[in-house]
């Protein structure tokens, strides 16, 4: 999805008239017929009525109390989510799942910061080769990952003592996991600052490279990086197939276990999940610096 | 592939850099020590991505004793259940994919007419984000708790229209994993599809109308076929994307290996016979050539997409 923006409208904002004189929210075509109004209202209330409906009845679902068979219809009750707390399994996996989401995080940043910012900067040839490796894990699907890893993981397990045994030894294959999604967030941030000029602007004044990957760099790509981590977090708190076939209780793990014992539970566990992720990529949408408005965005290459 | 809620403020020129060489000490030195910065990241992916992929490759043409053999793929061709479960799959990732790319190009061209930094857009994107990241554990249990047995709106049938106990058992089935799937499908057609729609610029609207063209004669000769490859390139990607999917088959059918992902992990879970030990394996290597098959034609189809959308 290279060149998934629009320089063009958002460099000729300024001075066209066409944009300024178009009122805010008309949308695109000059003329909207009224068909197409509706049309377009049909579709929203229709798919995001799709979307919606089933995380409505899960509300509805895990808020049910007693059942009263005169009406048919329960009570509410937020006991589901009360007694969450009561599984501390569920506690356990929580917070193991967490616990690899941070360093799968960290992991990342480390591993991909870096080295995106070295291809821009110095050997840019090598940025395709980065590019298909980040992206290599949507064409590997991640049951295949858990058949090859094994050994690696027997190797883990027997030689690294109680580091191995641990499941927070699932964020290595989960960083893994995050690549191709972490490396697109940063790739289109890195695109819209002049990493080139940036770095050199800093080793003239006589910073390493590491001051200037972590003092000058990086300041300038907290969106990216932001929605890079955000991204990761939501994926590694919905990992299911790797951490259930190694069988280590993350929190999917236990929900599904969860599932078939106290269903109330399990869904007022995933709900409030949900919740947690949407709340935080909606926070970035809305807050972050620049993001969020694409006539802002540049989809200059900063490399020829 | 990112939420399109990524960007800083844009510097208006762009810099064509070289690999700036800061001109003192052997050139020749400094060149493989650039390249020796980008050996963390190769290794890490050698050891936790190609490698693990080798494994299977190799495994698959071998033994339980490291002999080479072709009795894994023997075995996948003559089992029926493996060859439907490839079929199974096949099948269901291509009914999915053309569903939601469907429902999620006409979400997004819905969204995109929109006022671009207005709360629904961020909404929309934001909630599809989360929905097409979270696993399906969980959008299975909310499925089922909408149209299980127990449901919110099988309930409200049952209490309001029928008057009897619905036969929910569909759920349990195909049907109801074309109807999963699309829920997640829809979510990141949106993700992937919205950037190529924004592309779509004010100017060609307003040339054609100009013209006196239609909506639809806009959609049909000019937007159509500008958006013609990312479309087909958001279909592949779903295809592949519903192709690997494992947890929500397993969460909605715990028992079942009619999936392709769901016999690979029957096998790696169930006690192995002697000489199938790596079937399990060949079949890995299948569900790859499968995927690099459409990856394939997905770049091949993304070049050509970015012809126009830049």
């Amino acid at each position: 999805m290279s060149g998934s923006t629009n320089t063009q409208m958002g460099a000729a904002a300024p001075q066209g008239g066409a944009y300024l004189a178009r009122p805010k929210g008309a949308g695109r075509g000059r003329r909207v017929s009224r068909g197409q109004t509706i049309a377009r209202y049909l579709v929203l209330v229709l798919v995001l009525g799709y979307l919606i409906v089933p995380l409505f009845a899960s509300v509805e679902f895990a808020t049910r109390g007693d059942f009263d068979k005169a009406t048919k219809t329960f009570g509410r009750s937020m006991e589901a989510f009360t007694s969450i707390l009561k599984f501390p399994n569920l506690v356990d996996s929580i917070l193991v799942s967490l616990g690899i989401a941070v360093l799968t995080v960290g992991g990342m940043l480390l591993l991909l910061v870096p080295t995106m910012v070295w291809t821009v900067v110095r050997v840019p040839r090598m940025r395709r080769v980065v590019e298909f490796l980040c992206l290599l894990p949507l064409a590997i699907p991640a049951i295949v990952i858990v058949v090859g890893i094994g050994p690696i993981y027997r190797w883990i397990g027997q030689n690294l003592g109680a580091v191995g045994a641990s499941p927070l030894t699932l964020s290595l294959i989960d960083i893994i996991l995050v690549l191709p999604y972490s490396y697109r967030a940063l790739d289109s941030s890195l695109r819209g600052i002049d990493t080139a000029t940036l770095s050199d602007a800093s080793r003239s004044l006589g910073a390493g490279w590491v001051r200037t990957i972590f003092e000058v760099i990086v300041p300038n790509i907290r969106g990216g990086i932001l929605s890079a981590s955000v991204l990761a977090t939501a994926l590694v708190l919905g990992e299911f197939t790797i951490s259930s076939l190694l069988s280590y209780n993350t929190v999917q793990v236990v929900i599904f276990l969860l599932g078939h014992r106290d269903a109330y539970v399990a869904v007022a566990v995933s709900l409030a999940a949900l919740f947690f992720a949407f709340v935080l990529l909606f926070a970035i949408a809305r807050f972050a610096p620049g993001a969020g408005s694409r006539t802002q965005r540049a989809v200059e290459e900063p490399v020829a | 592939m990112t939420v399109s809620t990524v960007g800083v403020p844009a510097p208006s020129e762009s810099h064509a850099a070289g690999p700036a060489s800061s001109g003192t000490g052997s050139r020749r030195f400094k060149r493989a020590g650039n390249y020796v910065a980008l050996v963390p990241f190769h290794a890490y992916v050698g050891l936790f991505l190609i490698f693990p992929t080798l494994i299977v490759t190799i495994g698959a043409f071998a033994t339980g004793k490291g002999e080479f053999t072709l009795d894994n793929f023997a075995a996948v061709f003559s089992t029926k259940a493996f060859m439907s479960s490839f079929m199974v799959s096949i099948q269901l990732a291509a009914i999915t994919a053309v569903l939601g790319a469907i429902l999620g190009g006409l979400l997004s061209w819905a969204v995109v007419r929109g006022d671009p930094n207005g709360l629904l857009r961020q909404l929309v994107v934001a909630a599809c984000g989360v929905l097409a990241q979270f696993g399906g554990v969980m959008l299975t249990f909310a499925f089922l708790s909408t149209i299980g047995y127990d449901g919110m709106v099988t309930l409200w049938i049952q209490n309001n229209i029928t008057h009897a106990r619905l036969d929910m058992s569909w759920v349990y089935s195909l049907m109801g994993l074309v109807i999963l799937y699309t829920y997640f499908q829809i979510p990141l057609m949106l993700i992937v599809f919205l950037p190529s729609l924004d592309g779509l610029r004010q100017e060609w609207y307003d040339a054609s109308a100009s013209l006196g063209g239609s909506a639809w004669s806009f959609w049909r000769n000019v937007g159509g076929p500008i958006l013609a490859p990312s479309f087909l390139g958001a279909l592949l990607l779903l295809f592949t994307n519903a192709f690997s999917a494992y947890a929500t088959a397993q969460a909605l059918i715990s028992q079942g290996c009619g999936l392709v992902t769901q016999q690979i992990a029957c096998q790696i879970q169930s006690e192995v016979m002697i000489g199938r030990e790596n079937v399990g394996k060949a079949l890995a290597l299948g569900m790859i050539v499968v995927v690099s098959a459409v990856m394939l034609l997905y770049a091949y189809i993304q070049r050509r997409a970015s012809r126009w959308v830049k």
